[in-house]
């Protein structure tokens, strides 16, 4: 969100010296700039959503691929739409007949909430700090950040199993340093999912926040700071909210993919934890109910693409008012 | 420097797209096991014998396979589901026929397993047999001993009574995540038919199930080995051929951990692993090929050494460790056999009432 708010500002004045030919050209290559994100979305997101939409309609089937109707324009078109008319909302009602799957949604939802706001504590100082730090040691801070991606995040993931287990690293450093006396179980609980989640998505939470807070004008605290306003309340009336895109997109970006995270839980955390990722993951793999689980899939979808588009909605009014 | 490598890495793209010719008198042969499950050398044996090089690539459970076959393209010339899940694949016509002709060495099969895998595919007309177990009690000799009185179990009184599973509790118990391993074993406990497909009688399993679940640590159907062998657990229901390597790794760890395998006395699963080639596979010579060294004498019972589970094939018997031969928990004897069971794939209705039971079971709602 926040680079195409940058890929809109153009500098008008240097617009305005150019000829109107040239403008006119420049006008294309803005409108061809503009379209390369939508074919992307279009092929990666519209596309294969209407296949799983497609697919949630059908029915199962001992067969490869294991639903029907299979779409081909091979019976011709008449053909084609003998096959539409099979797909029906079945499998929509049955999500809302069994219990399951609504409190898998819910819990996954509380399980990314939960995640979401403990990385933004523990991000926004990390990129406070990085932001304040000299401009000579930032882009080693910055490299710093990004620097786990370059390992597997599956490797990252186990290394936690090793660290959070009963006999693990954590409890043998606690228990030798005397902290605790009974090895803590924290692998296979709700806690573990947290600690992964919150590890794991870190980056993405700093990220925005360290480009939204570099970008502030420090001035401003210094004024506050002249006109008797205490750091406290400096940091709440200027720099979180003049962070605050930062720590929208950092939730965004955390909160999306934490809903339907699979691998963190099904390795930190214990049999119990019904998310909507093993959901889907049963539904798929052990029902072998491929229309289910597209259906499960499509319903997700819809919980997460709603508020943020209402979101945008929001943001877009807000904007147009501060102007 | 990146951009470098990007130019040369490009480069040797755009090479290999130009020289298809050379690359397709390599023979090749894909093939995709169960990870743990073959010793390695006899690959590079296969190889310097026959020239054709095996991409070899593992999975860890059947589903995985299952979903790849069904989505069609896998790629793979030789695969290793299950039986009850091999049924239902060649349901779908996701393998080919074998061709016996190529096939010399099946002349080494083993009629007593050749027999129950004809349930799964009759005639045996689209697989051979790799591997097959049990599914029975994993245990730490000396921790039970502590906990029940006991050291030796023999029934599956000890998972399904509450009172004893209770006792084991703090030790720690891990059952396979494996409905369709698990609930016919339920079944089985109860006097029921263990392929039941009835509702009531899934609901009794479940009901079983239910009153140990406060005692169970973890569901899981790989990490039972390692934490059985570490001593993290005292009992695990899962695969004969895991336990062993629990066993093995015990001993090799020398930190005084015993582990035992029981095939409980009111009866057991017996399951087969069964190569097969799917309809789809680019090298089908290449993987009869590979099929049948994989039935020559010496090769798999190189792999039963290894992988410490009874194969299929009888003319390998006389190349198999004594000791592995002799265990009647891995080749039972008359007796025992008699009493295994075989497990029959669900059909679509009956696998949804598991699968929605098994996730009350292991997550409780």
């Amino acid at each position: 969100m926040s680079s195409a708010a940058t890929a809109e500002t153009t500098s008008p004045a240097a617009d305005a010296a150019k000829s109107p030919l040239a403008r006119l050209g420049s006008a294309f290559v803005n409108r061809l700039v503009i379209i390369v994100p939508y074919l992307w979305l279009l092929f990666f997101f519209l596309i294969p959503f209407v296949i799983v939409f497609k697919i949630s309609l059908s029915t199962t089937a001992i067969a490869m691929p294991p639903y029907t109707p299979v779409l081909d324009f091979s019976g011709g078109i008449s053909g084609f739409f003998g096959q539409l008319k099979q797909l029906g909302v079945d499998n929509y009602t049955w999500l809302t007949e069994d219990a399951l799957y609504f409190n898998a949604y819910v819990t996954s939802l509380i399980i990314a909430a939960i995640s979401t706001v403990l990385t933004l504590i523990v991000g926004y100082p990390i990129a406070y700090g990085m932001a304040r730090a000299p401009a000579t040691i930032r882009p080693t801070l910055l490299m710093l950040v990004i620097l786990p991606f370059w390992t597997s995040f599956l490797i990252r993931v186990y290394a936690w199993i090793g660290i959070l287990k009963p006999e693990g690293l954590l409890n043998q450093l606690l228990l030798a340093t005397g902290v605790i006396s009974q090895p803590l179980i924290i692998l296979n609980t709700y806690t573990a999912i947290f600690i992964g989640i919150v590890y794991s998505y870190l980056p993405f939470m700093v990220l925005p926040l360290y480009s939204s807070l570099e970008k502030m004008d420090y001035s401003l605290i210094e004024a506050a700071k002249d006109l008797g306003c205490p750091p406290t309340s400096a940091f709440w009336k200027i720099t979180f909210p003049l962070s605050l895109p930062g720590v929208i997109a950092g939730c965004l970006l955390v909160f999306i993919p934490a809903v339907g995270e699979f691998v963190i839980p099904d390795l930190l955390g214990g049999s119990q934890t019904l998310m909507i990722g093993k959901t889907l993951w049963n539904e798929f793999f052990a029902n072998r109910d491929w229309p289910v689980s597209s259906a499960v899939a499509v319903i997700l979808l819809l919980l997460l693409i709603v508020p943020i588009m209402l979101f945008q909605q929001a943001q877009a009014r807000a904007q147009e008012q501060g102007r | 420097m990146i951009r470098k490598a990007l130019w040369l890495s490009a480069t040797s793209v755009f090479l290999a797209l130009l020289t298809p010719a050379g690359h397709a008198e390599d023979r090749v042969v894909n093939v995709f096991n169960w990870s743990d499950y073959i010793d390695p050398t006899i690959i590079e044996d296969f190889t310097k014998k026959t020239g054709i090089k095996v991409v070899y690539d593992t999975f860890d459970s059947n589903e995985i396979l299952e979903t790849k076959l069904l989505a069609g393209g896998s790629g793979y010339d030789v695969v290793v589901p299950s039986g009850n899940f091999l049924a239902r694949q060649i349901q779908a016509g996701v393998f080919q026929k074998l061709d016996k002709s190529k096939l010399p060495n099946l002349s080494n099969m083993w009629d007593t397993v050749s027999e129950r895998t004809a349930k799964y595919d009759p005639g045996n007309e689209y697989s051979i047999n790799y591997m097959w177990g049990t599914v029975g009690l994993g245990y730490n000799i000396k921790k039970v001993q502590a906990a029940l009185g006991t050291d030796k179990i023999d029934s599956w009184d000890v998972f399904f009574n509450p009172d004893n599973l209770a006792k084991l509790k703090d030790c720690g118990v891990y059952v396979l995540d494996s409905p369709a391993d698990i609930i016919p074993a339920a079944l089985k406990y109860l006097g029921l038919d263990p392929n039941s497909t009835s509702p009531d009688e899934i609901a009794k399993a479940e009901e079983a199930l239910l009153k140990v679940r406060p005692y169970i640590r973890k569901f899981h159907s790989s990490e039972y080995i390692n934490a059985l062998a570490n001593g993290d657990i005292c009992l695990a229901v899962g695969w004969s051929g895991d336990v062993f390597q629990a066993r093995n790794r015990a001993v090799e760890a020398k930190q005084g951990v015993e582990i035992g395998y029981s095939v409980p006395k009111e009866g057991a699963q017996m399951w087969f692993d069964q190569m097969a080639i799917p309809a789809d596979a680019p090298h089908v010579a290449e993987a009869h090929e590979f099929l049948n060294y994989m039935m020559t004498p010496e090769v798999i019972a190189k792999s039963s050494n290894a992988v410490l589970y009874a194969n299929g094939n009888k003319a390998s018997q006389q190349f198999v460790d004594k000791a592995l031969l002799d265990d009647p928990a891995v080749y039972p004897d008359a007796a025992t056999l008699e009493k295994l069971y075989t497990v029959q794939p669900y059909d679509p209705k009956t696998q949804r009432v598991i699968t929605r039971t098994w996730t009350k079971i292991v997550t409780g709602q």
